[in-house]
């Protein structure tokens, strides 16, 4: 991912999957990012909901991904990009309440079946592709005004 | 109606983020699914639940909550209450359990407005 001049931002973020103690950060980071851009405070909440969501599913579910933020004129894209077991029925993992998730993510309160819900619901824009064995892409854009 | 004026009301144990407690709180949400925290309250809110793990203050710092109050006595992990206290987000303790806690709550909301 290469940095062009007319990005207003472009910038890249890891998440290792597993790990529940920094399950956040990177969304975290992408809200301050966007703060700072001056990005209005609904479209950085929209942000920092659908990356968090992305987030909390590749600590639950793959072994890493990468995190690649856009900013232009006008637009706000995320993708997260995962190494992990891939989604076999990507119908069947939108219906809200559908989870694989095991008792130890659900005692926390995750794995709720709505995160990609969220995800759909708080992005003008979402694309979802996932290969079974490899891993999972999402792409989620937001306009701003 | 700031979180002080709640802690006073409800006699609720304040476990950090003592600085903070003058944020106004316009609104609630009672719910231990994250992501049904994250996909219905508002920024303002003050968040009832019973989860007490460092997740939730980065759910509560995202959606900007005013503050995080625990329910049934249940009490903050050590990791909780270092990232609340960096994150400026004030949490609570309730010896009540949620039903409650958010009726009385609620109330105070209300009758000011």
């Amino acid at each position: 991912m290469g940095e062009t001049n007319q990005n207003l931002y472009a910038g890249n973020f890891n998440i290792e999957g597993g790990n529940f103690n920094s399950a956040g950060i990177v969304s975290t980071s992408i809200k301050s990012i966007l703060k700072k851009l001056g990005i209005p405070g609904d479209i950085v909440r929209k942000a920092a909901i659908v990356s968090y969501e992305a987030e909390i599913n590749v600590v639950s579910y793959a072994k890493k991904a990468v995190v690649i933020l856009t900013v232009d004129p006008g637009i706000v894209n995320i993708e997260v990009i995962d190494e992990g077991p891939g989604i076999p029925n990507i119908d069947l993992a939108m219906q809200e309440g559908y989870s694989t998730a095991d008792q130890k993510i659900r005692e926390m309160g995750f794995g709720a079946g709505m995160g990609l819900c969220n995800i759909k619901n708080y992005s003008d824009a979402f694309r979802i592709t996932s290969e079974v064995g490899k891993g999972t892409h999402l792409k989620m854009t937001i306009q701003t005004p | 109606m700031k979180i002080e004026n709640i802690v006073q009301a409800l006699g609720l144990e304040v476990k950090c983020g003592k600085d903070s407690l003058g944020k106004e709180v316009t609104g609630g949400y009672t719910g231990d699914l994250l992501s049904d925290v994250m996909g219905n309250s508002k920024e303002g809110y003050i968040w009832i639940t019973r989860q007490v793990h460092q997740n939730i203050v980065a759910v509560a710092s995202l959606k900007e909550h005013a503050g995080i109050i625990l329910i049934n006595s249940s009490q903050p992990t050590q990791e909780t209450l270092q990232k609340a206290e960096a994150e400026k987000i004030p949490i609570m303790v309730s010896d009540l359990p949620a039903f409650e806690i958010s009726g009385k709550i609620y109330n105070l909301l209300t009758a000011k407005s």
